[in-house]
């Protein structure tokens, strides 16, 4: 094991997810995530956060055709669309994606289908950053991993 | 608390039936129960929380969310208390104003806590059952 490569990228690791943090992409539950992983599932979060991701490609998929015709939104199925994401997003600690998806709401609350479609774009953009982000930050664990390190705690206080 | 800290509950033998039509939520909410040494199950809607029971099975615990389809959350605890269901069911859910809240409560909650669920709401949860007693 080169310790020196294992301790820059632990180092490297360390600072992209405090990064993460800071520019507000993810929040606690996050860290609440990352204590759940062990070694008898060493893939948790990885696994969970690929659930989110498909979930919001099957809703934002979904809200977009409810919001497809002018003449014909069905708020309700966009609304229900928006609380399933929200409820995900918080889940999982994807603060941003909460976030467009609270705005969201309130576009559904008073039927703006110009504003609901922002929003939409704007949570389609989020997820879609957020996955890149992620997977960055799961390469690095293995790069730390395949050169005989371990995975650095964060105290993200 | 830290991974150390973790009470392990495996020789109470508690049982427990996440109800939640959310499979990120599902995912979790299973991880946190099999982290305190909890044996659990999950269904997709308060229906199949429903016939579970009919079909014999019994839990020491039910972390019941809110919305799901087919049959919801207040609806499933009404109903499961109709049946003489004495489990005790936590309420879990992103539905957090005062009246929704009373609503799930008064079908017959025991507990109540809003989503996010973490190890510290879950551990309250068990506190207040009587099913963990903190050493």
């Amino acid at each position: 094991m080169n310790t020196i490569v294992v301790a820059q990228l632990q180092r490297q690791f360390q600072d992209y997810m405090v990064s993460l943090y800071q520019q507000g992409y993810l929040d606690n539950q996050f860290t609440e995530l990352r204590k759940l992983q062990d070694e008898g599932s060493p893939d948790f979060v990885a696994e969970v956060v690929s659930l989110f991701f498909d979930d919001c490609a099957k809703l934002i998929n979904d809200m977009s055709i409810s919001l497809e015709r002018p003449d014909h939104v069905d708020f309700k199925q966009v609304d229900s669309g928006v609380h399933q994401l929200k409820g995900s997003s918080s889940s999982v600690g994807a603060r941003r994606v909460k976030n467009v998806c609270i705005a969201f709401k309130e576009c559904c609350d008073v039927q703006n289908r110009e504003g609901c479609l922002r929003c939409l774009q704007q949570v389609d953009y989020e997820y879609k950053m957020l996955k890149t982000k992620l997977q960055d930050l799961f390469n690095l664990e293995q790069q730390i991993l395949q050169a005989g390190g371990t995975i650095p705690q964060v105290d993200i206080n | 608390m830290t991974r150390e800290e973790l009470p392990n509950l495996a020789e109470s033998k508690l049982t427990a039936l996440v109800v939640d039509d959310n499979f990120v939520n599902q995912s979790i909410h299973q991880k946190l129960l099999a982290r305190l040494g909890i044996t659990n199950e999950v269904v997709c809607n308060g229906k199949e929380a429903v016939d579970a029971h009919c079909s014999g099975r019994n839990y020491d615990l039910i972390l019941m969310d809110m919305d799901m389809p087919i049959m919801n959350g207040i609806q499933a605890t009404k109903r499961l208390r109709e049946m003489g269901i004495e489990s005790k069911i936590a309420g879990v859910t992103t539905r957090a104003n005062e009246g929704e809240k009373k609503e799930f409560m008064e079908a017959g909650l025991n507990d109540f806590q809003e989503k996010p669920l973490t190890i510290s709401k879950l551990l309250s949860i068990l506190h207040k059952f009587d099913f963990y007693v903190q050493t």
